[in-house]
């Protein structure tokens, strides 16, 4: 059994997902997907505290590189863990929140999804083989689009479609790269292409060029750094609640595991940062990212719509760890992915706990709510704090660690726009702070509630997290350790 | 002029001309038309990858029962890749213009130029009745 579960892991989301779409009944839908959810973060996490040397598990007896293989490293224990936790509190959320914004008769079909995209994006992290990479990108993406179209506004249909159209550009671009790395290597298997790419015959073409500018720009479009961010606004801010806190946890962040091993393990680091000198230019649009999100966050008069840009500004964060090229960027980055996963899904369903107890996301309409619904209200401070962060919050650990890189590289700049972009996220999260502080409550606004009349299926798990972020940021040291480890792995080549 | 890049040229011409559409097309059908041509760009660059210089099919030559010797075959890999990629493709194709049909039934129309509008008079209605309606 112990042997099976890097297999396990994906197996139990992708054959749960049919089985839900045979099932129907609603209320067996919903306590199945949970559980296939929660099996399937039992297994990740016993991966996450039990592996010591990386795991190569053969699918189908076939030794690679022959056959595809599944490699769980502390690195993609690390994400596994991460991801299908954030699922399951998303899950927790979609019970509840799906009730209301999903068309009745078509809950199975939405938790099928849910599974489809966790099974894809699961699969995109511990497989070992280039190909599968790109069949587990597309099988998560089209259960994307069809999440993100089950939005409760029309909108959400146009986000979906720009979305697909935009993902699916990329998809193709990773799906070339993939192609032209197996023309010079011969071979799918991700270490066999990186042993390869060090004969010099290889590794200095002109086509690994062309294949590693194919595979950064498909999954840039996925991850939305700087320019190429256009789909994430209205993606996030029109799906279903349960999906957006999902997605702002887990998809850009598996995507940017991808990224982290294509530059790291295939390319490998003195190719990408010595030869190419990618550094500099993914730093610079790293900066743009950071501020261009931060700043159009601070316009938005919608809270979802805030959090999706303050999200783009994230994802700067972390390619510009990645750009120093070092192991303290990696190490910061990784930390950085984790302390963002939490704290955004916090917030998108501390988001979700306040539509559901106002009616809408408009910032406008949030006037007093520190009034009429006080623990929303704290609980989006916690997490604005983390977003900020603010010392004693995982997201305070994993800027410092950013900054820590910065400065042993001698990025002075860097440093200085890391701590005035954080101010940037000060202004964003005061805009919402203060509205629902010191603004009055609209004259005919029901009174306080009392504890009954929160929605407890949103702000339940809303405040696990939070607990957690703020559990991690002033008892740091384990977490930081195991992620340590895993960054020096996945630094030396390592999968 | 050199045939084994040929298909290179085939290739990036249908790659261009179904990333020009997307790009250019304001009508989301025709969008997702160039999509397909794009995706099946690949195809053709996978395929053309899997040519051996003189190889035969991929299937065993039978010399009285048993595989013949000294036979060259063509790489049979990137085509069984390409299976799994034409499903893909297809599979966006499908939720796409599912999306269109939804897209469709709730602006009346196909065109982004007229959605983008509807969705901006939208927008601010929303707003002139919040700030109406609000202290």
């Amino acid at each position: 059994m112990k042997e099976q579960l890097p297999v396990l892991v994906v197996v139990v989301p992708l054959l749960t997902a049919p089985l839900l779409v045979l099932l129907r009944a609603p209320a067996a839908v919903r306590i199945l997907s949970l559980l296939a959810a929660a099996a399937s973060t039992a297994a990740a996490v016993t991966l996450a505290l039990t592996v010591e040397a990386p795991i190569s598990y053969h699918l189908g007896g076939w030794p690679p590189p022959i056959g595809i293989e599944y490699r769980v490293t502390q690195a993609t224990a690390f994400v596994l863990a991460l991801v299908t936790t954030i699922a399951t509190f998303s899950l927790l959320l979609g019970a509840r929140g799906t009730r209301s914004e999903v068309t009745n008769g078509r809950t199975h079909l939405f938790y099928a999804a849910f599974l489809l995209c966790l099974a894809g994006l699961l699969g995109m992290v511990v497989t070992g083989d280039a190909f599968n990479v790109f069949v587990f990108l597309e099988i998560s993406s089209l259960s994307t689009y069809a999440l993100v179209a089950m939005g409760r506004r029309r909108r959400a249909f146009t986000a979906a479609l720009n979305y697909l159209i935009l993902g699916t550009i990329g998809g193709t671009f990773v799906l070339i790269g993939i192609g032209l790395l197996f023309q010079m290597t011969g071979t799918l298997n991700a270490l066999d292409i990186a042993r390869h790419m060090t004969q010099a015959e290889v590794g200095g073409t002109r086509t690994v060029q062309v294949a590693f500018a194919f595979l950064v720009v498909g999954f840039g479009i996925k991850l939305a750094v700087f320019p190429l961010h256009q789909w994430l606004p209205n993606a996030y801010a029109e799906s279903p609640s349960a999906v957006s806190s999902f997605l702002a946890g887990t998809a850009t962040k598996v995507i940017y595991f991808q990224t982290m091993r294509a530059l790291l393990v295939l390319f490998g680091a003195s190719y990408v940062f010595g030869t190419l000198r990618f550094g500099l230019f993914l730093g610079v649009l790293s900066l743009l990212g950071m501020f261009a999100g931060s700043l159009a966050a601070i316009y938005q008069t919608s809270l979802k719509r805030l959090l999706a840009y303050s999200s783009i500004g994230q994802v700067g964060y972390l390619t510009l760890a990645l750009s120093f090229g070092s192991e303290a960027g990696t190490y910061a980055g990784l930390l950085h992915m984790g302390a963002h996963a939490i704290t955004k899904t916090a917030l998108f369903v501390v988001a979700a706990a306040i539509v559901s107890g106002v009616g809408t996301d408009r910032i406008d309409a949030l006037a007093g709510l520190g009034k009429r619904l006080p623990l929303c209200a704290f609980a989006f401070v916690l997490g604005g704090l983390g977003l900020i962060g603010v010392p004693g919050t995982a997201g305070f650990v994993s800027k410092w660690a950013l900054l820590e890189a910065a400065l042993a590289d001698g990025h002075l700049g860097y440093a200085a726009a890391l701590l005035l972009s954080s101010l940037l996220a000060v202004v964003y999260v005061w805009r919402v702070v203060e509205v629902m502080y010191f603004r009055q409550p609209p004259p005919d606004a029901p009174a306080a509630r009392g504890l009954r009349g929160y929605d407890w299926g949103a702000l339940g798990p809303a405040l696990v997290l939070m607990v957690a972020s703020i559990l991690l940021g002033v008892w740091s040291s384990p977490i930081t350790g195991y992620v340590r480890t895993a960054a020096t792995q996945l630094f030396r080549g390592g999968l | 002029m050199n045939t084994g890049i040929w298909n290179y040229w085939v290739v990036v011409f249908l790659m261009m001309a179904g990333l020009y559409v997307v790009m250019a097309k304001r009508n989301y059908v025709k969008k997702l038309m160039g999509l397909s041509i794009f995706q099946v760009s690949v195809i053709m660059l996978y395929v053309s990858m899997g040519k051996v210089t003189g190889g035969t099919a991929p299937i065993y030559v039978l010399d009285g029962g048993t595989p013949a010797e000294g036979i060259v075959y063509s790489n049979a890999l990137p085509h069984v890749l390409m299976l799994t990629a034409i499903v893909v493709g297809v599979a966006t194709t499908a939720v796409g213009l599912g999306l269109i049909v939804r897209v469709r039934e709730a602006y009346g129309s196909v065109e982004e130029d007229v959605v983008t509008e509807q969705d901006r008079a939208a927008e601010a209605a929303e707003a002139r009745d919040f700030a109406e309606a609000g202290p």
